[in-house]
Formats: structure tokens, C-alpha cells, sequence
């Protein structure tokens, strides 16, 4: 059982439809019980991130999150739940993260030219990072994934296993141990974003 | 670097795709699941759902056609047609919907964009406008390009991107239908007054059209079209591969 946790952000809808045409077993949910019976762990997220990080605190799932990837359950985080796994965002202030990997989230603006259009958002080829990245099992380097995001995770070097190129490298995708993340939107990513989904649902507890 | 799109756009009524389909190979042409899904298979990047309907009923059928293109395609999905509040945003946003047109409901009221792009993001409000020349300048029109509002376009564009519309769908009624080509000139008037993504709509007949699009505006994001790929004139996989062979970079 795959547990998409349910904090109130953004709408959930394409992202337990797409691990259904995967055949997983998924529930959209907000309850501690069912996400610690889980053997995986989905964190979504669209918006802002002091938002949604306040957001999370108020169900104090995020505790039950923490804890659960600590015991080494697989976590993904997509989109601005990935970034929330960082220990820092500097979106619009300064705000703590999760802190399940190392490296802070920020602008993109200071890194790519000015001609570039922000937000980020189409198709990009990924770039390997991590050649044996237990996500990229059904897919190669160059896929196209699509993206809708203004900031990016940096010095997470530790982590980082894709990157994208849009007038600088922007860290595409994260794994570490048991967790993971894309800034992508797998479920909006064709077969490509599902054979990812497919590869997450095969990674094993540590 | 990211990749230009190729968008076919359907106009969806009482449940039906309209503008009439001819494709070898598949049973149920008006079937809006079933094209969905051909031109997910085919490499299409984004698909446009228009909502031409008037009635309730009509209404309430896209919505569910929605909800269920949108738990089999996984893909962004864009929804037009009947697009005046905020509630209406929220409606097709529930069925799965990635990003929201709005058109004459922006003309009639414009702080419409202003409260979506707060509400849903900038990314989630897309501006088509309909635009002819008239009396030597671009003159956006209303009700599917038949009224005529008076307003210039290129700051009608401008503003609502001032009030937060992420993206622009250009659609020239002076090349629409005519099969000779993207109205250029009127493209890079908007890509020049503008630094949100550009979507080209009116006047493709072929892939010469798409590739002299990119080639001559490579600021322009997307091409969007109907008849062309509804009729099989123009077969996306081929047309993908056309412009990689022109070394325009698309997701193949």
C-alpha cells in the first residue's frame, strides 16, 4: 500500500489516478494510522512553500513522515513535496524544511539568464546523476519529464541523481538511501513520469 | 533545454468531439477518451479541451468526459469554453485539469485572471485571445471571433499578464482556417511585449508551417491545432521528427 499524504494542498486527483494505471494499490489519506501501515510514503505539493510546510505541522504529519522515513520506509516527495525534504527554502523569506536531505531550495532566477522565462514549466530531458538510481529502472537519460516549478534544491550534491538544463543544471530529481523526490510531475510525464512511479513502487524498505 | 510543444486542441460538444474527425483506425472518432488517448500515444505534449456546449446538461457530460481523460492520460491538460468565475476554474480543476482558459470571460471581466492567478498560480491561468487586424492594428474580438471589442490587442495581452495569466494562446482569426501558415507577424508582436510562454493557434497546414514557426520565432513555445491533426493530414510522430531533423528541440 502506497499512502499519498493528504495536508489540504493542491489537488491529488492526477496523482492516484496515474499509480492506478500502474496497477499500485494507493490511498489519498490523512491519517497517521493508515501512513504508518503504509510501505510507502507520497508527500505532494503545489503552491508555496511556507504554506504548505505550515500546512503539513498543522496535521502534525509531519512528525509521523519523519519518523516513518527514519525507520527506512521509501518517501517521495514531487514538485514543492520534494523540495519540502530539504533542510531550508528561501522562497519568499526563510523557512525550514523536513530536513530528510541535505540542501536548500532557492530561486531560480540568480542562476538561469534573464531572457529565460520563469517559471520553468514544459517538457526537459532529464540528465543522470546517479547511473543506478533505483528510479531511472525503466527509463534512460534523455526522457523528457515536465515541470512547473520557480525554485530549485541546490548544494544537495549528497542526493542529487537528475538534473535538467535550462540555462543552468537544476536538480530534476533526489535519492538518498530510502528517499527520493522529483521536482518534475510524474504523473503528468506520460509513460516516462509512470515507469517512475513504477520503479518507486519496486524500491524496498532499508 | 526545454522542448517546444505541439498541442492538438478538441472542441468537445455534449460529449462529443466536434469539427468532425477522420482517422483510420479508430472505431469511435468523437469519442474525446479515445483521441485522448490516440494523441497521448502519438507524442502530443498537451491536449486542449474546448467546452463549446451552452446547456447545463452539456455541461455536466464535460465534466465527467474530463474526470475520466484525466484519470487515463497523464499528460497536462488544458480546459476552455464557458470559463467566467472562479467557480468555473475550480470545476475543471477538480476533474483533473492542469491549467484553466479563459477568453471572453476575461473580457467581460478581467479581474477574472487576476483571482484565478492568486487562487491556482500564475502557471494554472492561460489567456487565449482571438485577434484580427483591423484598421491597421491587431484588435482582439470576442464570442468566438465574432464581436469586436475595440480593444487593442498587444495591451489587452500585456495586462493580463500584469494581472498574472502564465501563458498566451495566440489565435489569429486573419490566418485561421486559411491553411497557408502561422500569422508571424502578429506572433512576434505578443512574444515581443511579453515573458510568459506564447502558444501559436491559427493556420497550420502542414509541417512546413510548424517548423517555419520555430525557426522564425524561436520564442514562440507551442503550436496548437485542430483540423490538421483531427483529419490526419499531419501525423504528430512525423511532424516531431521533422523538427528535430531542423534542429528544433521537441520530446520524442
Amino acid at each position: 500500500m502506497i499512502a499519498i499524504i493528504d495536508y489540504g494542498v493542491g489537488n491529488l486527483f492526477s496523482l492516484k489516478s496515474s499509480f492506478g494505471a500502474i496497477g499500485a494499490d494507493v490511498i489519498v489519506t490523512d491519517s497517521e494510522e493508515k501512513i504508518r501501515s503504509a510501505d510507502k510514503i507520497i508527500l505532494p505539493g503545489v503552491g508555496a512553500f511556507s504554506d504548505a510546510i505550515a500546512k503539513l505541522r498543522a496535521t502534525g504529519l509531519d512528525k509521523v513522515l519523519i519518523d516513518e522515513a527514519n525507520k527506512g520506509k521509501p518517501v517521495m516527495g514531487i514538485c514543492l513535496g520534494m523540495q519540502m525534504l530539504f533542510e531550508k527554502s528561501f522562497e519568499y523569506g526563510e523557512y525550514d524544511g523536513l530536513g530528510l536531505l541535505k540542501g536548500s531550495v532557492v530561486t531560480m532566477q540568480d542562476v538561469i539568464p534573464a531572457e529565460l522565462k520563469i517559471p520553468h514549466i514544459g517538457w526537459n530531458a532529464l540528465i543522470f546523476k546517479q547511473k543506478d538510481c533505483p528510479l531511472f529502472r525503466y527509463i534512460k537519460e534523455g526522457d523528457c519529464v515536465y515541470f512547473v516549478h520557480s525554485y530549485f534544491a541546490e548544494n544537495c550534491d549528497e542526493s542529487v541523481a537528475a538534473t535538467t538544463e535550462y540555462g543552468a543544471e537544476l536538480t530534476a530529481a533526489v535519492a538518498y538511501k530510502n528517499i527520493f523526490g522529483c521536482q518534475f510531475h510524474p504523473e503528468k510525464s506520460g509513460e516516462v513520469g509512470l515507469n517512475i512511479l513504477r520503479a518507486f513502487c519496486e524500491t524496498e524498505a532499508l | 533545454m526545454i522542448t517546444k510543444r505541439i498541442i492538438p486542441c478538441l472542441d468537445v460538444k455534449d460529449g462529443r468531439v466536434v469539427k468532425g474527425v477522420n482517422f483510420l483506425g479508430l472505431a469511435d472518432v468523437s469519442s474525446p477518451i479515445k483521441l485522448a488517448e490516440f494523441y497521448s500515444q502519438c507524442g502530443a505534449d498537451e491536449l486542449v479541451f474546448y467546452d463549446i456546449t451552452a446547456s447545463a446538461e452539456g455541461r455536466r457530460l464535460f465534466t465527467d468526459i474530463l474526470t475520466e481523460v484525466a484519470s487515463k492520460i497523464f499528460i497536462p491538460l488544458t480546459v476552455g469554453g464557458g470559463i467566467n468565475t472562479v467557480d468555473d476554474f475550480d470545476r475543471v480543476l477538480k476533474c483533473g485539469a492542469d491549467k484553466v482558459s479563459v477568453n471572453s470571460g476575461a473580457i467581460r471581466n478581467p479581474d477574472l485572471v487576476r483571482e484565478a492567478a492568486q487562487k491556482y498560480g500564475d502557471q494554472c491561468v492561460v489567456l487565449s485571445a482571438d485577434i484580427k487586424r483591423v484598421d491597421g492594428e491587431f484588435r482582439v474580438f470576442a464570442k468566438g471571433g465574432r464581436e469586436d471589442t475595440g480593444m487593442e490587442a498587444i495591451s489587452w495581452i500585456k495586462k493580463c499578464v500584469g494581472m498574472g495569466a502564465g501563458e498566451i494562446v495566440v489565435n489569429s482569426i486573419d490566418t485561421d482556417g486559411v491553411k497557408k501558415g502561422f500569422d508571424l507577424e502578429m506572433l512576434e508582436a505578443v512574444c515581443d511585449a511579453v515573458n510568459v510562454p506564447v502558444i501559436a493557434s491559427g493556420g497550420a497546414g502542414g509541417i512546413d508551417d510548424f517548423t517555419k514557426l520555430f525557426k522564425a520565432l524561436p520564442k514562440v513555445d507551442a503550436g496548437l491545432a485542430a483540423s490538421i491533426f483531427h483529419f490526419g493530414e499531419v501525423q504528430i510522430k512525423d511532424l516531431k521528427q521533422e523538427l528535430r531533423n531542423n534542429s528544433i528541440v521537441v520530446r520524442l
